[in-house]
């Protein structure tokens, strides 16, 4: 049996924003097609709604607990479990094109090999890798793209827009036609952006490939991720005055107050700007300012990133199909994490554990020698499940380390192999502001309880009834009605939460 | 925004005196800070290379063999303000504690700065500790 598996991943994009998942604005029919071909999972959920926690989950097929990484910043260690180990080991060729972020990127003393390869230094199967090229947002750091655009369009360079502000913040400057942060209009030609680098560079390598050959390459695309600095010749695809405000945006001031004045402290107190929790959005922006014709730009903007990756995920399919090898590969295409894209009034990511940031994209279209019946799952699943589904692609028995399982083909397997449960974790301490969560997602209800921090006493948390409020809208944590659920939901979280690993690993970069 | 304040610290078997040699030596430190590629040193001028290419000049604030402390500041535009610290502090003969502290403004660049501190510490106590032979070679 051909074991050749093709796993794209995007950054920070939400559910969404494709259209089999309902959406709206971004055309994406080749995803829509692999969904209709395959799997599409309805409640995919991280084990982290930032960067490099989740990729680590990933790539570990572990919780944040066990595998230690516990934000952005801190490094993936060195000899922690990799699926693309196991799969090397089996004689399976490996790669990993586009955004790793195990390591981190703001690294001046070249620390981590991620951001040492580009200059030469031997991949050397780097947890598990044949091949890496890696690129981030923009063409910063000392990575694959980075090099490429030096080399071959440095007059090119310019035209993105500056991730970081001159004091190393996420930068709060606006751009576009309103003002809105992380958003710019970059000249770059459409072959020149990232997107389109990650595909050529992908079908490259696969050309480096015999036919016969098992693989397991990793398209790991930056975008959606803010910046929001597609191809400004591409703007011309969504009118973003055209575009309807998400549903998850209470245009009511004062009941979109409200409503967060009934969720813990800090969201009120980022949306004032009075807290900044965490490094993963403009530390110098309010988003109490965010205005409705700011979250429609970027609406627009972020679909059309995600066009962007749709057609290039279409070029490597089409390479594949001229290949003759495309029925043969087993396509994964999901998110590390989404965006809170508007919903509540905020943009971006942080200790904010709702659908916006964690209900995920996530399809699986199976080679067609597995025959399996394409489906719809509701189950929840977590990207903690993705490493061992690799491993049963691969024929080979999921190792002891992994924590999840690999994925249910319909709901029916869904129930018989127990899928009842996903847990989530957020753990922050920057410059001396803490917030610790701890989620559990189950039986289309998801409850967050606190743990000590900056804004807690460990008391608070939120409880969601998705049947009822999909929204989140309503937080149910101290409605005495729901209280059996919510103790029941605490009960079963803290029994399937895997015991930290202690001491916390150090962060030794902001991101 | 407040500065950034980070600190790393490690125990050391070996005696304070012993580690402050290495550690104190401004001429040395690129031999226990991973990542800095190159040092020149000029009176209380110490410009250093990192590995990923940036040329950082320091001055060197405080260099105290008694309270075995040094403290130098990085004078790169970037920073509206730099502090780092080395402490190496007796706990018995054999032990010392050693603390590196970062201060800076940008805030974020104490994060960045400190991340190498941590790991410098690390090798410093691995090469303090190795065996002689080691040591010597």
């Amino acid at each position: 049996m051909p074991r050749k598996i093709l796993f794209i991943t995007t950054d920070q994009q939400r559910y969404d924003t494709l259209g089999c998942n309902g959406g709206q604005v971004a055309r994406t029919p080749v995803a829509d097609q692999l969904a209709a071909e395959g799997i599409r999972y309805e409640r995919a959920v991280p084990q982290s709604v930032v960067c490099m926690p989740s990729r680590s989950t990933i790539i570990t097929g572990q919780h944040p607990s066990t595998h230690g990484v516990w934000m952005n910043g801190v490094p993936l260690a060195v000899d922690a479990p990799s699926v693309a180990q196991v799969l090397h080991d089996a004689g399976v060729k490996t790669a990993l094109i586009g955004k790793p972020h195990f390591e981190p990127f703001l690294d001046p003393f070249a620390a981590f090999a991620e951001n040492r390869f580009a200059d030469g230094e031997p991949v050397n199967g780097h947890r598990g890798f044949d091949h890496f090229e890696a690129a981030t947002h923009g063409v910063a750091g000392n990575l694959a793209y980075a090099r490429w655009m030096q080399k071959n369009h440095p007059e090119a360079m310019g035209g993105f827009y500056p991730v970081l502000d001159g004091a190393l913040e996420v930068n709060a400057m606006g751009g576009g036609e309103t003002g809105m942060p992380q958003l710019w209009t970059n000249p770059i030609p459409k072959e020149w952006y990232h997107t389109d680098w990650c595909a050529d560079r992908t079908i490259s390598w696969l050309d480096t490939l015999g036919n016969d050959d098992d693989f397991f390459c990793w398209l790991s695309f930056p975008d959606p991720h803010h910046p929001q600095d597609v191809p400004a010749s591409e703007l011309g695809r969504i009118n973003w005055r055209d575009v309807e405000l998400p549903a998850g945006y209470i245009a009511d001031q004062a009941r979109r107050e409200a409503v967060l004045d009934a969720k813990p402290a800090h969201w009120r107190a980022w949306y004032d700007g009075r807290l900044v929790s965490n490094y993963e959005a403009p530390a110098n922006w309010v988003p109490a300012t965010l205005t409705e014709d700011q979250i429609r730009e970027f609406t627009a903007y972020n679909a059309i990133a995600c066009e962007l990756i749709d057609e290039a995920i279409g070029r490597v399919i089409a390479h594949l199909e001229a290949r003759g090898i495309a029925d043969d590969v087993d396509i994964f295409f999901s998110t590390d994490h989404g965006d809170l894209g508007g919903d509540f009034g905020l943009a971006f990511k942080g200790p904010y554990h709702v659908d916006g940031l964690m209900r995920l994209p996530l399809i699986w279209r199976p080679a067609k020698h597995r025959a399996i019946t394409p489906a719809t799952v509701s189950a929840p699943v977590g990207l903690v499940d993705l490493a061992p589904t690799f491993c049963q692609v691969a024929g080979l028995p999921a190792p002891s380390w992994m924590e999840g399982s690999s994925l249910p083909v319909s709901d029916d397997d869904a129930a018989a192999r127990g899928f009842e449960r996903v847990l989530t974790e957020w753990d922050s301490n920057l410059f001396g502001v803490e917030v610790h969560l701890r989620t559990i997602t189950r039986d289309n209800w998801v409850c967050t309880t606190y743990l000590r921090g900056t804004t807690s006493d460990g008391t608070d948390g939120e409880l969601y009834n998705l049947a009822e409020d999909p929204l989140q809208q309503v937080n149910l944590w101290n409605d005495p009605s729901a209280a059996a659920m919510r103790s029941d939901l605490i009960d079963d979280l803290w029994a399937h939460q895997p015991v930290q690993q202690l001491p916390l690993a150090t962060l030794v970069a902001p991101v | 925004m407040t500065l950034g304040s980070i600190r790393h610290e490690i125990v050391i078997n070996r005696p304070a005196a012993d580690v402050w040699k290495l550690a104190g030596d401004p001429a040395r430190l690129h031999e226990w800070f991973p990542g800095i590629t190159g040092l020149t040193l000029d009176g209380n001028r110490r410009t250093i290379t990192v590995a990923g290419g940036l040329t950082m000049p320091e001055d060197i604030v405080i260099n105290d063999p008694s309270a075995r402390r040094f403290e130098y500041s990085i004078t790169l535009p970037i920073f509206t303000f730099h502090r780092g610290m080395i402490d190496v502090i007796e706990l018995d003969p054999d032990r010392c504690l050693v603390v590196y502290s970062t201060e800076a403004d940008p805030r974020t660049m104490a994060l960045v700065i400190s991340g190498g501190c941590y790991r410098a510490l690390q090798e410093l106590k691995r090469q303090m500790e190795a065996p002689i032979e080691e040591t010597v070679a």
